[in-house]
């Protein structure tokens, strides 16, 4: 029992030092603060951003007269309202879908234990655009039949659908031809992506010029389409996955181990897969029908976190999901800006600025190492 | 306390009765089903036929969350890519024990699991950094913690000791044996026959899935079962100044052409 006793005196002094020992690696509280201030400045500077410039005086004046703080309304109207209807919506939902594209792809990538997992590889990318491809020829064709029944939302609609329905084909395809393990379900999923896109290749084929267009667009992601509503829609999915995944943080990082040592240490690989790819689904899925399929975030955004507060799964899924808001809500407001009055696709930003950026990490690593 | 197994197929006829306090060494040639009984009695596979019973329970009836609080498993291959510490891979150990912050004790179980191991130095070392006999010292005390505040626990290793050296596979089945003093149950996939005789209670030798002998060293450990169980010749031999004889092969001279 000697040892019993060194455990308890070595508890004791621990805790005697415990206050004075700080170089703990940084708390979740930590990583949400700092990140949290690095987002509410791209708030800023974003929703100030654009053909009409609000100065971050005025931001404040129109925020405090909102909520009541003070009575004198800001001299220029325009500005109020360009803020609370045109700005501020894109800017929220960049953030709901930044976060989803983020938190989904950390997740991913802890349970395929695989560093280039994303969104992609479950199908949910991949049938979102078959869906929308789909809807967007069939609209033309029969414009306004279509539109009449579901309004506005119909491409959104269609393409959430799209995306929960291949994905559910590649989970039961990978339950019933292999053992259900983690592997038969990335290679089922590489499968259906190939045959998902050869469709959406064969729709893209017998399109017009004009719906052409059109689907590259979609393809290429837009937050243009950004009113309160959207920000509505999308807000309960992503938040439902920002609000759990993070329980599930302890379990992804003991399949680090292995999925054999992680079920010996007492994960039930069966629910955690369930519930990380219901609740990825449910983000991206949601995330992708509002804007488009906007890649890079889901995949690299995980990865820039993971170089910056180490690979732990409890700061790495938050931390991504703040990342994933931070680098859309900058890529965005570039878009719409730096061809202004047109607007480039946010897709091509993110990774136009995003890859020399991640190519700097990795060779900072290698660096590091060395 | 006891397991209790009988499977058909790959493993037939398997009886075993494992107690606490006892180290089971299990040996055989490669192929004999060894790593499958250690995956049968850790739950990974269940048996087609047959009952594993656990602390008179059957194991079917636990859950894994239950199961991962009273028996600790170190599998043989441990592949992390990811740059975790090695303080925090072991830590996870503890994972089953608290909820979302380790408590102080946590900590210091890690800590002083890392001091068994004799690793305490590597504390803050990136896994992937570490040699392979590093690694599974690393994996060791991760087992260890797992196990070590549980009151009659078993302690499941697949071949714990692959890629140590001399010194620190000597140190692991040092340590095994003084867990079951403690009042665990050890049961180890072994290759080292020589270290199966030196530090075994009982040893389980497998041919072809099937029990070839069992019962204590000196009764298994004889040079016909080590002939027929892994077709070499073997000498036994007891020097005068250790307590326990010494297996070695007998070689014929490889034949140069």
């Amino acid at each position: 029992m000697i040892e019993e006793e060194t455990i308890t005196k070595a508890e004791q002094k621990a805790q005697k030092i415990a206050h004075k020992n700080f170089k703990q690696p940084l708390s979740p509280a930590w990583v949400i603060l700092i990140l949290g201030v690095v987002l509410l400045a791209c708030v800023v500077f974003s929703v100030g951003t654009g053909a009409l410039h609000i100065s971050f005086s005025e931001i404040a004046g129109i925020v405090s007269h909102k909520i009541g703080l003070s009575d004198t309304p800001i001299l220029e109207e325009q500005k109020e309202i360009v803020f609370w209807v045109i700005r501020l919506p894109r800017v929220c939902l960049g953030i709901l879908v930044g976060a989803g594209l983020g938190i989904a792809g950390a997740a991913l990538q802890g349970l395929f234990r695989n560093p280039i997992a994303d969104a992609t590889l479950i199908g949910v990318t991949s049938g979102a655009s078959l869906f929308a491809v789909i809807v967007i020829m069939v609209n033309i064709k029969f414009f306004g039949i279509i539109n009449e029944y579901a309004g506005a939302y119909t491409l959104s609609f269609s393409a959430f659908a799209g995306a929960a329905l291949t994905t559910m084909i590649v989970y039961q395809l990978s339950k019933m031809t292999g053992d259900g393990g983690v592997t038969t379900m990335l290679l089922c999923g590489i499968a259906i992506n190939a045959f998902v896109g050869a469709l959406t290749g064969l729709m893209t084929y017998l399109a017009t010029d004009e719906q052409l267009r059109t689907i590259t667009f979609w393809t290429l992601g837009s937050l243009g389409g950004a009113n309160w509503t959207t920000v509505i829609s999308v807000a309960p999915f992503v938040g439902v996955s920002i609000l759990f995944m993070p329980y599930l943080a302890k379990s992804l990082n003991l399949l680090v181990l292995g999925e054999s040592q992680a079920a010996h240490l007492g994960v039930n690989m069966k629910i955690l897969k369930r519930s990380i790819i219901v609740l990825a689904t449910l983000a991206v899925g949601s995330s992708v029908a509002v804007a488009g399929t906007i890649g890079f975030v889901g995949l690299v955004v995980p990865h820039i976190i993971r170089s910056i507060f180490g690979p732990d799964n409890r700061y790495l899924l938050v931390g991504s999901a703040f990342g994933g808001a931070i680098v859309l809500t900058i890529a965005d407001t570039i878009s719409r800006t730096i061809v202004a009055p047109a607007e480039l696709p946010i897709g091509i930003l993110t990774a136009l600025l995003g890859t020399p950026f991640f190519l700097y990490l990795l060779w900072n690593q290698k660096r590091n190492r060395v | 306390m006891h397991f209790v197994v009988k499977n058909k197929s790959l493993l037939q006829e398997i009886n075993l009765k494992a107690k606490t306090g006892e180290f089971w060494a299990i040996v055989g040639a490669n192929g004999a089903g060894k790593s499958t009984l250690m995956k049968l009695l850790s739950k990974e596979l269940v048996p087609t036929s047959g009952k594993i019973s656990f602390h008179e329970k059957d194991l079917k009836k636990y859950n894994l969350k239950e199961l991962a609080q009273k028996r600790a498993v170190l599998a043989q291959q441990n592949v992390i890519t990811l740059s975790f510490t090695v303080h925090e891979i072991v830590l996870m150990g503890r994972y089953p024990f608290y909820e979302s912050k380790p408590s102080q004790r946590d900590l210091s179980i890690v800590d002083h699991c890392l001091h068994k191991v004799g690793i305490i130095h590597f504390k803050d070392r990136m896994y992937p950094t570490l040699s392979g006999g590093e690694q599974q010292r690393v994996q060791l005390a991760r087992t260890l913690a797992q196990i070590w505040e549980v009151r009659e626990g078993f302690i499941l290793l697949d071949e714990p000791t692959s890629g140590m050296d001399l010194l620190h596979q000597y140190e692991t089945f040092q340590l095994a044996r003084e867990m079951t003093q403690k009042g665990y149950g050890v049961i180890a996939v072994v290759h080292d026959l020589n270290f199966a005789l030196q530090y075994a209670d009982r040893i389980l030798m497998l041919k072809k899935g099937k029990i070839f002998a069992s019962g204590t060293p000196n009764e298994v450990l004889t040079g016909k079962n080590i002939k027929e169980a892994f077709g070499v010749s073997v000498r036994i031999i007891q020097p005068d100044d250790t307590p326990f004889p010494v297996i070695i092969p007998e070689a014929s001279p490889v034949a140069v052409i």
